[in-house]
This record gives C-alpha cells, sequence and structure tokens, in this order.
C-alpha cells in the first residue's frame, strides 16, 4: 500500500514534537513533507531567553538537527511558507510557488507576537521578542546602543529585560498595570517580585500608558499619556501574543480565536488537524508548551487510527519565571476568591512566600516565590485533585524528607515530572534503571528532564534517591569537589548552567562555600567547569591555576621550569632540531631529553628565562603541563613499514593539530598507529587509533600511568575525517560528563563504556550536538606562549622577580 | 659586631605593579621574599620557602589570607606564618607596609 502523505505546516515545537509521535506510534505509514517560515530547523523557543541572558547557543537549542529529519525521511522546507489550503482538492500553495497535494494536513502555525498600534511603531529598532532573528538583533543592538525600553511586564518582557541588562544596556520596563506578571501573580507575589528585580538593576515604569515612539528613521525615544518621555534605542514590545490563524481562516477551515478543533485535534475540515498556539480546544487558547505533549500524542494515535481513548481533555498551566536569581513559579487558580481558602507562609527575612489555594479540600492553584522546588509537586497534585482534608496543612509545603519521598512514590508512570519537555515520571524511571544514572545531571543529559527552566530538578532528585535507594546516598556521598562544599561536581556544573554563573567567586558565593575563596582543589576545578560551560565568555582566572598551567611550563623540584614544544605527531625535522639546541646553549639549559611522549623536554630553565626560551624557540606550547590535550603519538606507519597499511603520522598530526590546546578534565594522551602491532602504544592511551586494512579501530580508556587500564574498543571507521569525527563527540562528552581530574579510564569505569557509546554512537543527534559544542570550544584557544611573550604585563607578572638591595643605616 | 638586627624598610615596588591574588618574588641581597596582594587589598610577605621541601610560595594558589605550596600542597597562613595541619611546620613572615601607593617590606 502506498503511503499516505502528510504535511505539516509550521515547523514549531508543537508540530514537530507532534510528528515524533506519530514516528513512535507507526514509523511507516506517511510520506512526511514539513513547511516551516523560519530559516531553522526546529529548536526550543523557550530557551530563546537563555540565549538572550548568555547562558547558552542557538546551536545548543536546535531540538532536531538536519540529520533528524534526514534520518527519518521527511522532506524539510525551511524559508518557505504556506500561504493558501484547498480543503476539497487537498492542496496547498506556498511563497515560493510550490503546489502540493496531501492526504492529511496538520497546521502548527503557532501566534505571532502581538504588536501595540502605535505611531511609529514601525521605527527601526522596534522588535518582538519571538524567533532567533529577534534574540540576534538584540544582541547586535546591545554592542552598539545603550538604552533598551521593553513595553510589557509580563513573562516575556522581563525575560528579555533581564537579556538585555547581561548584554550591558540600561533597561527600563514599561508595564500599564501597577503590578508585574498579573496574570500569573498575586499582589504579594508581584511585589516581592518587582523588589528584587530592581535589586537586579532593572528600572520600572509601573501604570505607565504608552503613547507613540519618537525618532527620525530609528527609535530615540518613547513618549507616554500621563509621564515624560524617555529616552530608548531599541524598543522591545513583550505585550503578548495571538495565534496565528489567518491561512486556516483564510482557508475556510472554522476559527475563532484559535482554529476550532476537537478533543482529537480534528478541525472543521475533513483530515485536516491543529495543535500549539495556534489552535483553540474547549474555548482555550494556550500560550505555553505543557499542553503540546498531550495534544501531540492524542493527535498521533488520531492519525495513525489507533485508540485514542478520550483524546486530549486540556491542561492546567504553570509557569516559571526564567530570571536567574528570581525564583517565581505560579499554576491554576491563584487568585483568591470568594469560594476559595488559601495557606500562606510568608518569610520576609528570608523573601519566601508560598501560597497554596485550595477548594472544596481540593488544591487548586499556587504561588511561590523565593523558593520553586516545590512547583512541580503542587502541579501534580493540581492535576490530580489531591484531596487534602487528610493532611496538615503544614505538610503541604514540605518539599524534603520523608514528605517528598512518598510525594514521587505516588506519582502514576504518566505523570508529567518536566513540563517544559514533556518528560514523564515513567519516562526518568525508565532511563535510570537502564542506564545507570546516579544524578540530576546525568538524568538532564538522557532524557532531558529539567533542561529548560530548572523547576523540576528537585523532584529528579526525589525520584533518583526513590529509585536507587540506598546507592544513591552513596555515590552522592563520596564526590562532594572538596571540603568547601556538600555539592557534588555534577550538581555544581548543573548549578552553573542553571544559574548563568559566570565567575569562581560567584560560584563559591552563590552556592554557599564553606571558604571564602575556596581551596587548591575547587578553584581550579571551578575555573575549568566555568571554560567548559562558556566556552566563548570564560576569562580564564590566572589565580585559580596550579602554577604548572598559570605558567605554561612544569615547576622543578628546585623552582626551575622544563619547556617542552610542541612536535606533531612526534615528528621534527632539522630545523627545529638545530634551534633546540641552539636555545639550550644560549640559555644554558642542564638537561635535554626525549621524553616518554615523543618530543624534547629541555629542562632546568630559571623563571625569568622561560619567556624568552619561547621566543627563540618560535615553536607553539606541547602542554606538557596541562590538564588538556597532551600529545599524539604515532608509528612511521604504511610509508616506510612493511606492515603498515594506514597513514598514522598524518592522522596522528591531524588529530593533534585539531584538538590541541584543549582544556580536559584531566589530560589526554593518544596514539595512531598504523598495524595491530600497535607500535605507538594506543592500548595504554585515552583514545588510541589502530590501522587495519581498509579501515581505523578506535580504542578508549587506556591509561599507563598509576593504574594501568587496557583500552577498549570503542567503535572500528573507514575514514581519517570519521576518526576526527568520533574523537571530537567522545571528548566533548568527556568534558561535560566527567568530573575534574578524573582520567577518561577512570570515567568510562564509572559510567560503563554502553552508556558512552549510547550517547556519541546511537544517538546522531547527540553526536552531532556535542561535534558542534566541540567546535565551538576549538574556536576559542590561544597559543598561550605567544600571547605572553606579546603581552609585556602578563610576562612581568608571571616571570620577574623584583630585585633590591638593603642600604645599611646608620 | 653586634648582633642585634638592624630593622629596614625597603621599597619593593609599586601598588599596581603587584598583581592580585597571584604571588610575586622579591630578592633582597640574599633573601628571597615571596609577597602578594589578597582580594581583601592586604599586602602579606612571607620567606619564598615552603618548610616541607623549599617549594616557591611565590607560584602557590593563594585564597584568603593562605597560599597552597607550588609542589605538594601543604597549606601555609600568611599571617601567622604556621603550616595547617595534617602538616607541621612554619615560616618566617615580613611585615608590609604601603605608602603613597608604594609598597616597603621591613626587614
Ligand atoms: C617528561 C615526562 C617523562 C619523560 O621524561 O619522558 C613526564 C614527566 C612528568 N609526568 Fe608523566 N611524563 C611523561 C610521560 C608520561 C607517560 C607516558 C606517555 O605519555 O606516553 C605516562 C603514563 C601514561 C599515562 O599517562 O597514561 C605518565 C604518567 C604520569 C602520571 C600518572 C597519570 C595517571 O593517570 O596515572 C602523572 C601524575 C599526574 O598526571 O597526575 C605524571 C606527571 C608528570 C609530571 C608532569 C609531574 C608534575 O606534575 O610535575 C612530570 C613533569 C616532570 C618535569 O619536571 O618536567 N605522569 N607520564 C613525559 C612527558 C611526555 C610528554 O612529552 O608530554
Ligand atoms: C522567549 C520565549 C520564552 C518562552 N518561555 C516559555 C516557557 O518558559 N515556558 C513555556 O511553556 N512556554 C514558553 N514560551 C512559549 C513557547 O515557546 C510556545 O508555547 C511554543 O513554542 C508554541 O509552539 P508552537 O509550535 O505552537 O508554535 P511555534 O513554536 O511558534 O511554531 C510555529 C512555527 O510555524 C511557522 N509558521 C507560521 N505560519 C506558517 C506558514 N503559513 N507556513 C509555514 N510555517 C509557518 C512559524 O514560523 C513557527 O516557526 C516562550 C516563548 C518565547 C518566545
Ligand atoms: S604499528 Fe605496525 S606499521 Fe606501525 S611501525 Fe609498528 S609494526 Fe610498523
Ligand atoms: S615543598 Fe611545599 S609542600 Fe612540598
Amino acid at each position: 500500500m502506498a503511503k499516505r502523505k502528510l504535511i505539516l505546516i509550521g515547523n514549531g515545537m508543537a508540530g514537530v514534537r507532534c510528528l515524533e509521535e506519530i514516528l513512535k506510534e507507526d514509523p511507516n505509514r506517511f510520506e512526511i513533507t514539513v513547511f516551516g517560515t523560519e530559516p531553522h530547523p526546529n529548536y526550543n523557543r523557550i530557551m530563546l531567553s537563555s540565549v538572550l541572558q548568555g547562558d547558552t547557543t542557538i546551536d545548543d537549542i536546535i531540538l532536531n538537527s538536519y540529520e533528524w529529519y534526514e534520518q527519518h525521511g521527511i522532506k524539510l522546507f525551511t524559508g518557505e511558507t504556506v500561504e493558501k489550503i484547498n480543503t476539497e482538492d487537498k492542496l496547498l500553495y506556498t511563497d515560493k510557488d510550490r503546489e502540493v497535494s496531501y492526504d492529511d494536513l496538520i497546521i502548527a502555525t503557532g501566534s505571532n507576537p502581538f504588536m501595540l498600534p502605535l505611531p511609529g511603531a514601525d521605527k527601526e529598532g522596534v522588535i518582538a521578542f519571538r524567533n532567533i532573528e529577534d534574540c540576534e538583533q538584540m544582541i547586535r543592538s546591545s554592542k552598539k546602543y545603550e538604552r533598551a525600553v521593553v513595553i510589557g511586564g509580563g513573562l516575556l518582557g522581563l525575560e528579555a529585560a533581564r537579556g538585555l541588562l547581561n548584554l550591558g544596556m540600561e533597561v527600563d520596563v514599561v508595564h500599564i498595570m501597577d503590578q508585574l506578571m498579573e496574570r500569573q501573580l498575586d499582589a504579594t507575589a508581584g511585589t516581592m517580585l518587582q523588589e528584587e528585580l530592581e535589586k537586579q538593576g532593572m528600572n520600572f515604569l509601573m501604570g505607565y500608558q504608552t503613547e507613540a515612539i519618537l525618532g527620525a528613521g530609528r527609535v530615540k525615544k518613547v513618549s507616554f499619556k500621563n509621564a515624560k518621555p524617555v529616552k530608548a534605542d531599541l524598543v522591545v514590545m513583550a505585550v503578548g501574543i495571538k495565534p496565528n490563524v489567518a491561512l486556516a481562516k483564510e482557508s475556510g477551515i472554522k476559527t475563532n480565536r484559535g482554529i476550532v478543533v476537537d478533543d482529537y485535534m480534528q478541525t472543521s475540515a475533513p483530515d485536516v488537524y491543529s495543535l500549539g498556539e495556534c489552535a483553540e480546544h474547549r474555548e482555550m487558547v494556550y500560550g505555553l508548551v505543557a499542553p503540546l505533549w498531550d495534544q501531540g500524542k492524542a493527535l498521533a494515535k488520531k492519525i495513525c487510527e489507533i485508540d485514542a481513548g478520550d483524546g486530549y481533555q486540556g491542561s492546567i498551566l504553570s509557569t516559571k519565571l526564567k530570571v536567574s536569581g528570581v525564583d517565581v513559579f505560579s499554576a491554576g487558580e491563584f487568585a483568591d476568591n470568594p469560594n476559595t481558602k488559601a495557606i500562606r507562609v510568608q518569610d520576609e527575612f528570608e523573601g519566601l512566600y508560598k501560597k497554596v489555594v485550595v477548594r472544596d479540600n481540593k488544591v487548586v492553584g499556587a504561588v511561590l516565590f523565593g523558593d520553586t522546588s516545590e512547583g512541580t509537586r503542587l502541579l501534580s497534585m493540581i492535576n490530580n485533585e489531591t484531596d487534602i482534608s487528610e493532611m496538615s496543612k503544614v505538610t503541604i509545603f514540605q518539599s524534603t524528607g520523608q514528605g517528598a519521598e512518598s510525594g514521587v512514590a505516588e506519582m502514576a508512570d504518566s505523570d508529567q515530572i518536566c513540563g517544559c519537555n514533556g518528560v514523564s515520571k515513567g519516562d526518568i524511571v525508565t532511563a535510570i534503571q537502564e542506564q545507570n544514572l546516579t544524578t540530576v545531571s546525568e538524568v538532564r543529559g538522557c532524557t532531558n528532564a529539567s533542561r529548560s527552566c530548572g523547576t523540576c530538578a528537585g523532584l529528579v532528585g526525589d525520584l533518583l534517591e526513590h529509585t536507587l535507594g540506598d546507592e544513591f546516598e552513596i555515590v552522592d556521598e563520596k564526590a562532594t569537589v572538596c571540603d568547601c562544599t556538600d555539592l557534588t561536581h555534577e550538581e555544581v556544573v548543573a548549578e552553573i548552567r542553571e544559574k548563568g554563573l559566570t565567575h569562581t567567586r560567584e560560584v563559591m558565593n552563590v552556592l554557599d562555600w564553606s571558604s571564602d575563596e575556596g581551596c587548591s582543589k575547587c578553584r581550579p576545578a571551578l575555573n575549568y567547569y566555568l571554560g567548559m560551560v562558556h566556552p566563548m565568555e570564560h576569562e580564564d582566572e590566572k589565580e585559580s591555576r596550579f602554577v604548572n598551567e598559570r605558567m605554561h611550563a612544569n615547576i622543578q623540584k628546585n623552582g626551575t621550569y622544563s619547556v617542552v614544544p610542541r612536535m606533531y605527531g612526534g615528528v621534527t625535522n632539522s630545523k627545529d632540531l638545530r634551534r633546540i639546541a641552539d636555545v639550550a646553549d644560549k640559555y644554558d639549559v642542564p638537561l635535554l631529553k626525549v621524553t616518554g611522549g615523543q618530543r624534547i623536554d629541555m629542562l632546568g630553565i630559571k623563571k625569568e628565562d622561560v619567556p624568552n626560551v619561547w621566543k627563540d624557540l618560535d615553536m607553539p606550547s606541547g602542554y606538557a603541563y596541562g590538564k588538556a590535550i597532551r600529545t599524539v603519538k604515532t608509528c612511521v606507519g604504511k610509508d616506510f613499514c612493511r606492515f603498515g597499511t594506514q597513514d598514522a603520522i598524518g592522522l596522528g598530526i591531524a588529530i593533534e593539530k585539531k584538538f590541541e590546546k584543549l582544556n580536559t578534565p584531566h589530560k589526554v594522551k593518544m596514539a595512531v598507529s598504523a598495524c595491530p602491532r600497535n607500535c605507538a602504544e594506543g592500548g595504554i592511551k585515552d583514545v588510541g587509533v589502530v590501522g587495519v586494512e581498509g579501515s581505523w579501530e578506535i580504542y578508549v580508556g587506556g591509561n599507563g600511568g598509576i593504574t594501568l587500564r587496557a583500552a577498549e574498543l570503542l567503535c572500528t571507521v573507514i575514514t581519517g575525517e570519521e576518526v576526527l569525527e568520533v574523537i571530537a563527540a567522545y571528548l566533548q562528552f568527556y568534558r561535560e560528563n566527567a568530573r575534574y581530574l578524573e582520567r577518561t579510564s577512570h570515567w568510562l569505569e564509572r559510567v560503563g563504556l554502553d552508556y558512552i557509546k549510547s550517547v556519541i554512537l546511537d544517538d546522531e543527534q547527540e553526536k552531532q550536538k556535542l561535534a558542534n559544542r566541540m567546535e565551538i570550544a576549538l574556536s576559542n584557544l590561544k597559543e598561550p606562549w605567544s600571547e605572553i611573550i606579546n603581552d609585556e604585563k602578563q610576562k612581568n607578572d608571571l616571570f620577574e622577580n623584583y630585585k633590591a638591595t638593603a642600604v645599611a643605616q646608620k | 659586631m653586634s648582633k642585634a638586627i638592624e630593622t629596614q624598610l625597603i621599597k619593593v615596588a609599586n601598588v599596581d605593579e603587584i598583581p592580585n591574588q597571584v604571588g610575586k618574588e622579591v630578592i633582597i641581597d640574599n633573601l628571597e621574599i615571596a609577597i602578594f596582594r589578597l582580594s581583601s587589598g592586604k599586602f602579606k610577605a612571607v620567606e619564598n620557602k615552603c618548610p616541607h621541601k623549599q617549594g616557591p610560595l611565590s607560584e602557590g594558589i593563594v585564597s584568603g589570607e593562605f597560599v597552597f605550596c607550588p609542589l605538594h600542597d601543604w597549606k601555609i597562613d600568611l599571617t601567622s606564618g604556621d603550616v595547617q595541619k595534617p602538616d607541621d611546620g612554619c615560616v618566617r613572615t615580613y611585615h608590609v607596609e604601603v605608602r603613597n601607593n608604594e609598597v616597603f617590606i621591613k626587614i
């Protein structure tokens, strides 16, 4: 039977999520085509706020890469808009004059930002906050201009404002009401929120009615009906959204505020479905992602002709403000009214406020400020209409200890833990059990739970505890970063990501370190993690580096240094050798030695001479001192050796050139040999590559040091190009997943080779993402020796001593 | 010859020549001293030889009022010169004075 032709209009979060559900139900049923106006594959729109706030990059928020579409045989037309649907003949037309026929059609066109129809609203510099282009425009503007005005004091406006502040702009937030986020918060929480954000540097113009946007070509000022105008170089309108129904309406499909659908997401036209922000179900139009997961499931079952039960039954919404340092949560009916009662707790010292709204003994709404860890649990109580008459009022708020344990225990497998990414309790428990996960960040890595707003991280922790029992405690206990904190490496990294922390002092401050400035264990670890998380922004902290990595040379027992220049793949030439010899003579270098890493070590150089030695050598650093990529040993290979099958030297040099200078949790050594005799000793390297006839074998997790360990086969590939790709994904995963000072051999023992394979080999999408992040990390590396010799101040600070004489005084 | 040691202030540098939180070695005749500018803005000076195996303390990681020796990670109190437990020992400390943006060490 020929496949049915399915077309999706709108390459956004709802539509593509629904395709994923359809592929799960019946992967071969449809021939799928997708049209999307935006010139990108599907990305996580929610995370635009994090991109703007500098916590993540556009690459990191791609949900489905181009490869994903390809893998599933989906035809994707980006940058192409559907302009008309003929529901009678089942045809549609695009702005590129394409005419396509369909058997089934899904409309998921999302919504458009609502732009206030003010005079001057079309001026340059007036934008919305909806897509990647808006985000990029704000980032660009912040480099050229100083003052931004955000119109709208709701979720989106505040997140935009925080982002613009992070980008160094001065920000006024204009809000027409006298309370922020009045659609999600009561007056108490609204006031606390405003005070907190004012502390962060936001300026509020409350109760201001915008009148016009002034300026010649570009915006200069914003004027008000009831106050003096303010200066503005950029205006962001975040006053609301309206469902994007124009296409459906013009094509004769029934619309109201949204495209009207039934419980199975069917519209008034035959075989035409709709979901997401453009759809209206039981007179509700949603503006958040949570409903998408259930809508997508219902639609997928229906369209695959599988029993869809009662279909989609509507959603209760919760929201969280994604601004670092401010925790706000709201769900359900948060406002007081005559037939509800509320339980309130407020602590003005700690800045905490919690309110739970109850009707007929059931929790129907909640507002949390300052600590939102109970949010997901309260939401599930609202969803399940939990009867609280048996509970004491205080236990409703208990999120840790017994209460919480039983809280997750009681949840059904289908209950959603992570609303942002649609991950259920069942999904998480399965992942924990099948992949031996032990930390929140591992669960995040495997399931996406807690990846977006982070509210559910506490619940994920409870689930881990519940699923693993005692094991969890043990795993958790041994791995604190150092005595300055109770947090594990994984927790610290997760906090750095979630809270957008950027400096070791800030990490120690925000995460309640027991000492002000940490110690020799945590400081280098934090500096590494910050650089790993923020590869483009993090400024390396010299003062947090161990001596060798600060001086870019190995300190010796007598305070002199050794210098090891790079010798790619162990290959040298007469010119370099001559230069090394000349430098050794000029500076009286006490010992020249061939190292175990196939290069030359110049030992015993005086501190003041080190920069001059570098300068005269004019060779790059070999990083023989770093928690970094060290050497790639090679064997002679096929050009000379009678057994050689491959160009081991060429590949080794390519690997070393690609990854040199890269910081890693511990040092990384590699080797390439051209036959299984393995003369370059790949069997005891972090990564060992062995050439055989027609392919390369890649071994990982070897170690020739304190605890000898043989490397294990990761995979076999055909080309050198592929070797580089696998190494990129493997090393980036190691960089992100291992604890600081954990060699690959120990890390691999701890997490298991199967797990590593499942991430970097079986999951094509993840592999690509890791490779992309690796490229970012590699793009910002500087050669340290030449940097220091060209920077008088650094050179002086690090290598010069002060000399003075004591003049005897009479 | 008198055995009484004459104390004197020796100018070693201007304030802004001493990097924050990264030590600096000062050589006065044959005395080797490590001087530190802490993040609090205070200056500290100690003999630049770890009591363990003479490690150059000027190259250690500075944390608050302590330095961790770069060779084997002993932790030393920059105010008292005492080595912290579990190790034992003591290093000589020097008084530092700042006058008109100039840094002096008393020897
Ligand atoms: C220079 C060299 C010895 C030599 O003369 O050949 C050397 C010298 C040092 N090694 Fe090594 N290792 C050297 C090859 C090795 C090898 C063999 C190899 O790389 O092929 C190994 C075993 C392989 C391995 O790492 O799996 C090796 C295992 C170690 C270890 C134990 C690592 C482990 O995980 O068990 C340490 C300690 C550490 O890193 O924490 C270490 C640490 C050191 C340090 C950096 C100690 C330190 O922190 O100051 C030594 C610096 C000496 C100095 O004053 O300059 N060195 N070291 C070799 C430099 C290679 C290079 O060109 O970069
Ligand atoms: C900055 C920001 C932060 C947010 N934060 C949160 C949050 O924390 N929590 C939360 O729950 N929600 C949040 N949201 C809302 C969430 O992103 C949306 O609810 C979700 O993206 C809706 O998905 P959708 O598929 O319906 O619409 P979209 O993701 O907008 O997808 C619709 C797509 O259809 C395309 N399209 C439209 N018309 C056509 C056409 N005729 N032809 C072809 N393509 C077309 C559009 O270009 C768009 O790419 C946030 C939104 C923004 C902008
Ligand atoms: S690895 Fe094989 S090819 Fe290379 S030198 Fe050794 S024996 Fe020769
Ligand atoms: S020399 Fe200082 S700790 Fe060993």
